[in-house]
């Protein structure tokens, strides 16, 4: 499946990065190349393999439902860009 | 005191002959004074280390020390350490100071341990050789014109030229053991879900795992017995009873079987390695060692698999960063929308960006079962090849790296010749499976060479012990390149 310069700002805006169209260019080579080594997965038969998310066949745990957590956050927005009032601060959203 | 072991530095802690305030300063001194050559520590804070120290003095002295307590440790720059700049080698989180301490850090405290600094490495751990830090690359003390491996070379690198007698890393594509073959020094990933990845700044989270690097397998049993265990606070986090990791170090390995994959000593492996690890697994069998050969039919596929699955698990894992709550803020934008692509687009790095252009990729819509439903069904396949084979060999072995530390620069412009370095690594984390490396002696160039022990599920103490009784009659991992002497 080659991938195409539309491929490469298409998934830039889905992953939120900015790319120049020179950035575009050269990234797409290398993600040709990265791709062609991934097209080896293709050349096994996986039909009836169950997929892997990881090694051990566990759940995920349930705890009580209770507060256990103190109340941090004064110290946590202490290292946001912009707070004011106990919010972070980000550019008009809605109009 | 460099040179001395984990266990050495705790007697002459409890014997007075030295202090954990003299201790720390002696590696303060050393890592200040070799940092600029090594660019091994993004962080020191001599101040705050030594009033650790004062405070493990204290300890000591009323009789409450632990293995730890007065030793300094360095900690990759990956794990959150309360008060501490922890930056990942990123420039978006160049001024985050962590709130709050990793599970792993918050072990090393309680039991004493001095933290001496934060170590270099790959940015966001993406990386086989430790180039892409925002903060310039790590070098090798072997050559200071090669690489240290990566990504916990800024780890691997102070160990191996004595700036600390210890040290954390993170291993997710072999970013533990490759560093610490090319550097001469041991290192370990443990079997995934057996140490906390809470507070460790998450990569691929089904792969990343917490690891010990060191000078010997005894001292990662001390390093792994103290911060492995169970913490509810990390989803993946096993409930085990815990483990002396060091319980069976001197235990017999008369008999053991040894597999040798074939797929490991073929294609792609530079001779001297293969020569050099050869003679380390010849020294087995004298041993009393029995050497089983079988195969890894799925090892060409780890790395396809790996670069689809790992970069897919990031572009997830580093969405987070869009200078919102913390982190790097892009200075002008226009609008939401543009303060995320311009805050990750100047504070991401080439390589983390490439890796979330793969992982979004793999994981759109129309591609998600070619490539990463199907990366998942190879992961499969190579965990069973592993149950295969475990059922034929106590452990396998195999080099660690393909070649010796290449030089700086010569594998950055083509990522592919990158990933390339990870074919022996990428399986066991795949897998699941604990891994270590060891020194095991030098090829052309006088460059260290890397042997790889993998085990089977929680058989990190017996794999120490196979490491151990090869250290009882070899010393490659006594050996300090001459300028850290």
């Amino acid at each position: 499946m080659p991938l195409s310069l539309d491929d490469v700002t298409r998934i830039a805006q889905l992953a939120r990065l900015e790319i120049s169209d020179a950035e575009a260019q050269q990234v797409l080579v290398q993600l040709q190349a990265i791709f062609a080594l991934i097209e080896e997965l293709q050349s096994v038969d996986t039909r009836d393999i169950e997929p892997m998310s990881h090694a051990q066949d566990v759940s995920l745990r349930l705890r009580e439902d209770r507060v256990t957590e103190a109340d941090q956050h004064e110290l946590f927005q202490s290292l946001a860009p912009q707070v004011q009032a106990g919010l972070y601060l980000v550019p008009k959203v809605v109009e | 005191m460099i040179d001395a072991s984990l266990s050495e530095l705790a007697q002459a802690l409890a014997q007075k002959q030295i202090s954990s305030v003299e201790l720390t300063q002696l590696f303060i001194d050393r890592a200040q004074r070799f940092n600029p050559e090594l660019n091994a520590f993004v962080t020191l804070d001599p101040e705050a280390s030594l009033a650790e120290a004062a405070a493990a003095d204290q300890r000591i002295a009323s009789g409450q020390a632990q293995a730890l307590t007065g030793i300094p440790v360095a900690i990759k720059d990956i794990f959150l350490t309360r008060g501490w700049l922890t930056t990942c080698a990123s420039k978006i989180l160049s001024n985050f100071v962590a709130p709050y301490d990793a599970h792993v850090v918050e072990k090393l405290r309680g039991a004493g341990a001095v933290n001496l600094g934060k170590t270099n490495m790959d940015e966001f751990a993406m990386g086989s050789s430790s180039e892409t830090s925002h903060y310039g690359p790590v070098r090798n003390p072997w050559d200071r014109d090669a690489v240290p491996g990566g990504s916990s070379g800024g780890s691997a690198a102070a160990v191996a030229a004595r700036l600390a007698p210890a040290a954390l890393g993170t291993d997710t594509g072999g970013s533990i053991r490759q560093p610490a073959a090319l550097c001469g020094v041991s290192g370990l990933k443990p079997t995934y879900g057996a140490v906390s990845r809470y507070g460790m700044v998450a990569f691929a989270s089904s792969l990343d795992q917490c690891g010990p690097m060191a000078k010997s397998a005894a001292d990662l049993a001390v390093l792994l017995t103290a911060v492995a265990g169970f913490d509810a606070r990390d989803s993946t986090s096993l409930e085990r009873p815990s483990e002396d990791y060091g319980r069976d170090l001197e235990r017999s390995i008369a008999g053991l079987r040894i597999g040798l994959p074939r797929e490991f000593f073929g294609e792609g492996l530079a001779p001297d390695v293969g020569r050099v690890v050869q003679a380390a697994v010849a020294e087995y069998q004298r041993l009393g060692c029995r050497l089983v050969e079988l195969s890894l039919p799925q090892t060409r596929l780890s790395v396809p698999a790996y670069y689809v699955l790992a970069p897919a698990e990031a572009s997830s894992n580093l969405a987070r960063f869009d200078g919102v709550r913390y982190g790097y803020r892009a200075a002008q934008y226009t609008d939401l929308r543009d303060m995320y692509m311009k805050t990750r687009a100047q504070g991401f790095g080439a390589e983390v960006k490439r890796r979330i252009l793969i992982g979004t990729y793999v994981l759109s819509h129309g591609y998600y079962d070619a490539y990463y439903l199907q990366a998942q069904k190879v992961r499969r396949l190579i965990a069973v090849d592993f149950a295969e084979a475990f059922k034929r060999c106590d452990v396998i072995m195999g080099p660690t790296a393909p070649t010796t530390a290449f030089k700086l620069g010569t594998k950055t412009a083509d990522p592919v010749q990158m990933y390339l370095n990870d074919i022996y690594t990428v399986p066991a984390p795949l897998a699941g499976i604990p891994a270590l490396s060891i020194p095991c002696g030098f090829g052309d160039a006088d460059l260290p060479v890397g042997l790889q022990v993998m085990g089977n599920y929680f058989q990190e103490a017996r794999m120490l012990n196979v490491a151990h009784q090869y250290q009882r009659t070899t010393d490659w991992h006594l050996r300090v390149p001459d300028r850290f002497d």
